[in-house]
């Protein structure tokens, strides 16, 4: 177990709990600032081991269309790159989402739009959580704060697509992909055996034994009544996943005035405002979603008749400073602070526009 | 204890490797640790720097609006980081890079000469084990047999047989950094 203690960079940090949960394959194109996550797979040779696939494929569109034949044939399948690259990847995202595929897409965002910086940005949120490709589809949306969280998500990811068939993205940014800090992988798990497979995704396409009719995978249904009752399937599936799978952190939280909610690394700097806030007596408390689809509504909703103000700290012009405003309906003043393109808040930074704007 | 620390200075120098392994060193004691480097299209040349948090309980912020201690290896980090040091902090400098004398006057400023030592030594990749060396000399966060330690950790076997050169190094930064 001392073993397992090590320190890496969050990018890293996937890569090996990726071969240690047993993925399949892993179709990748390399951008910063997530390239360490192929590099690392790519020293990790895990195909020599598990018997994983790497592949750099020649492009993002090729990468995320391998992940789309993957999944359809009930393979732990996975990618990843970074903002310009999740841009390309969104046709075949709503492509697997209509085709009701797990797999899992991980995107540590830098500064946009366009090519924009390298450096780290939450501005992906929208195009995350509001769709991105076309169609009424929704991805489960995990937010990691730490390098632990990164190795955690892979595998909370899998079972999460696998529990639900639907993707799940985990949406990091460029400072948990380049931090380095401790981590304890998870153990090592065997990839499926193909009869496994076979038994747990009945609807894969696995190669049709007789007597069973032949499994279809495809978004299309040209019957527009149809398509209807397969939206309405859709919908219903995403209501269950918001039901049962919110996820937050609360951070002082108990007496708090005010409320500060950001998720990934912004909630990270946002704990040491709370600290500082607190030494000078300011009742400052932080909530942290860790699933940013599901939102987690009812518990800010909750804290709308509790605190006097909320303020969104988030590495964007205002993004899911929207989600909360809904959540609270007017109940209470909610502002938000960010910074744009790739610049990252200090704490002091964020501690006075919060003086500024809500207190 | 909690030191939060900023390394600044040309990319090249040694800068993200020298807060690597201080993390390692911190990670090698039990400590908690985060490494968060400035990861711009930086190349040598440029300028780079990192911060290295360690501490006995769980790190909030990787990122820092003010240090406990700032090691300075070229004067734009010099101009960008001085009025960052906590009052009482240390600031610790390379004579060679530096043209500006240090203004403040409430933190403890040091001059370690090490461009100077590792071209009489002739052995430049030295260069940031001997300012390490000065660090733990002046504030002694981590253990040398810690750093050893964690210096076989980082580096890849082939590169085990440098670590008595590198142990060394930050010997000769131990009796080199002067108080200023």
């Amino acid at each position: 177990m001392e073993d397992d203690i090590k320190l890496m960079k969050g990018n890293e940090a996937v890569a090996h709990a990726a071969i240690r949960y047993g993925v399949d394959g892993y179709f990748g194109y390399p951008i910063t600032p997530q390239s360490e996550i192929l590099e690392t797979l790519t020293v990790e040779k895990p195909w020599k081991t598990t018997g994983m696939v790497v592949l750099q494929a020649e492009s993002e569109v090729a990468a995320i269309n391998m992940v789309y034949g993957g999944a359809g044939t009930g393979k732990r399948v996975m990618t990843s790159s970074s903002s310009p690259g999740v841009s390309l990847k969104q046709e075949g995202i709503s492509y697997i989402a209509g085709a009701e595929l797990p797999c899992l897409i991980v995107n540590v965002m830098r500064g946009g739009p366009g090519l924009g910086t390298i450096q780290p940005s939450q501005a992906d949120y929208f195009q995350t959580v509001k769709g991105g490709g076309h169609g009424d589809y929704k991805l489960i949306t995990l937010a990691p704060y730490s390098v632990q969280e990164m190795a955690d998500f892979v595998g909370l990811g899998f079972e999460l697509a696998f529990k639900y068939s639907n993707p799940a993205i985990i949406l990091a940014d460029g400072i948990i992909g380049q931090m380095m800090e401790k981590v304890v992988l998870p153990p090592f798990l065997p990839r499926k055996t193909e009869a496994e497979i076979i038994a747990e995704t009945p609807w894969a396409a696995q190669g049709k034994p007789a007597g069973r009719k032949p499994n279809v995978i495809t978004s299309l249904e040209l019957d527009a009544s149809k398509m209807e009752e397969n939206n309405i399937r859709f919908q219903a599936k995403y209501k269950k996943i918001s039901e049962n799978e919110v996820r937050y952190e609360e951070f002082h939280c108990e007496d708090a005035e005010y409320l500060l909610v950001a998720f990934g690394s912004s909630a990270r700097i946002c704990q040491k405002v709370v600290e500082n806030a607190r030494n000078e007596g300011i009742k400052l408390g932080l909530l942290r979603p860790i699933t940013l689809w599901p939102f987690p509504t009812e518990v800010i909703n909750n804290y709308a008749s509790k605190v006097k103000g909320i303020l969104s700290v988030e590495l964007n012009a205002g993004q899911m400073v929207e989600d909360i405003r809904l959540a609270v309906n007017g109940k209470v003043k909610v502002e938000h602070f960010g910074r744009l393109g790739g610049i990252v808040f200090t704490p002091d930074e964020i501690l006075e526009a919060f003086k500024q704007k809500i207190r | 204890m909690k030191k939060e620390i900023i390394i600044a200075g040309f990319g090249g120098q040694g800068v993200l490797s020298m807060g690597k392994i201080l993390a390692y060193s911190g990670l090698m004691e039990g400590k908690e640790v985060s490494w968060m480097p400035s990861y711009g299209p930086e190349q040598r040349g440029g300028t780079a720097n990192v911060t290295v948090i360690l501490s006995d309980a769980p790190i909030s912020s990787p990122i820092l609006n003010e240090f406990d201690v700032a090691i300075i290896l070229n004067q734009p980090s010099l101009d960008k980081f001085e009025s960052k040091v906590k009052p009482g902090g240390i600031l610790i400098y390379d004579g060679y890079g530096i043209h500006t004398p240090v203004k403040r006057t409430d933190i403890d400023v040091y001059r370690v000469d090490a461009m100077d030592a590792v071209t009489e030594m002739q052995n430049e990749k030295a260069f940031n084990m001997l300012i390490l060396g000065g660090l733990l000399k002046v504030s002694p966060m981590v253990k040398i047999e810690n750093v050893l330690l964690g210096l076989k950790k980082s580096l890849p076997e082939r590169h085990h047989k440098l670590i008595p050169m590198n142990e060394e190094a930050i010997k000769k930064g131990m009796e080199i950094i002067r108080k200023v």
